[in-house]
């Protein structure tokens, strides 16, 4: 028999789709910005792999010579950013959800479980609440990042006047490129997480928007019989 | 109206209370609410993005080619960051051997080709109409200020350059400047007016602001504004303007090169 069972909470759904499109002009903005001096390269032991980013990227996207307009934008979606971010920081620790998704002791080894699972190197997941160990070590990162993205960011945005977050981040030159690598992070995670997402099916994602997933609760029988014969045959 | 509310609300709670709902008819219920509610939400966000990205351009004049709203906000934020500006908060600075020997230099509007170092007065407008006409040696004489900081750009790179000159605040003592300095704006201007820009008070009378002769202890080459340039580390490079011809004072916002151009006015650090 179907039965709901709540999982998110109406400002959790809402902040994090608040999230989507603020996060997606920060990151377009970021890059008008960016742009101008785009001197970031991903290299190993002096061999450049890739270079942020190549002409064809910046072309498509109408990114080169919008310096100004990326700051003016950049310097209004912080805004929102921000105070989601808050929001959703303080309803996960007023409303006692951050027990859910914090990890625990358990979580770093379940993580591995999870992922041979997902992986189908194994076949039994760990046992999970309303997000399994990876999802918890995930989830909670991505907080942790959209935090840091707002010490660097406040730290490449006024240097002298809040000098001590500057000198947090290692100096102005280092947190810029802090600043650049969350985002990175950012659409990394994006990536997993629409594959997961996919993956992970329809009752799931509808979780995120009307808050309930549908179970299957198989109804308890009223009068239980207990037979030491079944028993055995149960085992 | 009130009314009406009240009276939709009570068929609503009746309809509600008379007959339970099943299982199924709550999940498409809820369902329905939620993605309707998210539909009209997304459809409003997209709206919202729309509107602000095809806002209209402020017209040109102080500020210019930045959408309205934008522009709004930039000067909000400047009012809250000027809250919290403090000429106590001071740049980093660093010995003298992490200066780098080849400065860096982006642009020579206003500033290009070479200049008559003889012959160049720097023109002081005060508020009273007199003008002050002064040449290099005798801003040369002035105590001697060094500083060797993190020069930061617009664009986003930075360097740590060694620069030496007088202070702003002691070369308006030295030139008993005092009107001036309880006015809020300093203007800058290159001696061709081709480059201009405007400097709120507070920021100009930080300690670490130079009007700069040297670079790396050595006259500055013409590239790098010979003979006097602005070094305000409180600002982005875009305000540390390049060979001085005049300076001016107001209550209102000096002209200002770049702020016609859509970039903030503070431009603050």
């Amino acid at each position: 028999m179907k039965a709901i069972k709540e999982k998110h909470p109406l400002l959790m759904r809402w902040t994090h789709w608040v999230n989507f499109p603020i996060l997606t002009i920060m990151i377009w903005s970021g890059l008008l910005i960016y742009w101008a001096s785009d001197t970031y390269t991903f290299s190993i032991f002096g061999v450049t792999f890739f270079r942020f980013f190549p002409q064809w990227f910046y072309d498509a996207l109408h990114i080169p010579r919008r310096l100004a307009e990326g700051m003016a934008f950049h310097f209004l979606f912080m805004w929102f950013f921000a105070l989601n971010g808050f929001l959703y920081v303080s309803y996960t620790i007023i409303s006692g959800q951050w027990r859910e998704l914090l990890p625990n002791r358990h979580s770093f080894k379940e993580a591995w479980q999870v992922l041979l699972h997902d992986l189908h190197l194994r076949k039994m997941a760990p046992p999970q609440n309303k997000y399994n160990a990876a999802q918890r070590i995930a989830y909670t990162a991505i907080i942790i990042m959209g935090f840091g993205s707002l010490i660097t960011g406040l730290a490449i945005y006024k240097p002298v006047q809040f000098n001590y977050l500057t000198w947090l981040c290692g100096g102005y030159h280092l947190a810029r490129i802090w600043h650049f690598a969350l985002t990175i992070g950012y659409v990394l995670f994006f990536v997993v997480h629409v594959v997961q997402v996919v993956l992970a099916g329809w009752n799931n994602f509808r979780s995120v928007i009307s808050g309930f997933e549908v179970i299957d609760e198989t109804p308890q029988p009223v009068i239980q019989i207990k037979n030491d014969e079944s028993n055995e045959k149960a085992e | 109206m009130m009314k009406v509310t009240k009276k939709l609300s009570k068929i609503f709670k009746k309809r509600v209370a008379k007959k339970e709902l099943t299982v199924e008819q709550t999940i498409s219920r809820r369902n329905f609410i939620s993605f309707g509610s998210f539909a009209v939400l997304a459809g409003a966000a997209w709206g919202g993005w729309r509107w602000l990205y095809k806002s209209p351009v402020e017209p040109n004049g102080i500020t210019g080619q930045a959408h309205l709203p934008l522009r709004a906000v930039l000067n909000t934020n400047e009012k809250l960051v000027r809250g919290l500006y403090s000429n106590n908060n001071l740049v980093k600075t660093y010995p003298k051997e992490m200066a780098a020997k080849v400065v860096r230099h982006n642009s020579d509007i206003g500033s290009a080709g070479l200049v008559d170092v003889d012959a160049w007065k720097l023109t002081v407008k005060k508020s009273n109409g007199e003008v002050l006409n002064i040449g290099i040696d005798e801003i040369r004489r002035l105590p001697k200020t060094e500083i060797v900081y993190d020069f930061k750009c617009v664009e986003g790179w930075d360097q740590i350059s060694h620069w030496g000159g007088v202070k702003f605040s002691d070369f308006m003592a030295h030139f008993k400047l005092d009107a001036e300095t309880a006015l809020e704006y300093v203007g800058m201007e290159t001696p061709d007016k081709q480059y201009y820009v405007g400097i709120d008070m507070p920021s100009a009378m930080h300690p670490q602001t130079l009007l700069a002769y040297e670079v790396n202890e050595k006259p500055l080459p013409p590239k790098h504004g010979a003979p006097l340039r602005l070094i305000i580390p409180v600002k982005y490079g875009i305000k540390n303007l390049k060979r001085i011809g005049s300076v001016n004072f107001s209550n209102t916002r000096p002209r200002d090169y770049w702020a016609e151009q859509g970039y903030d006015y503070y431009a603050g650090l």
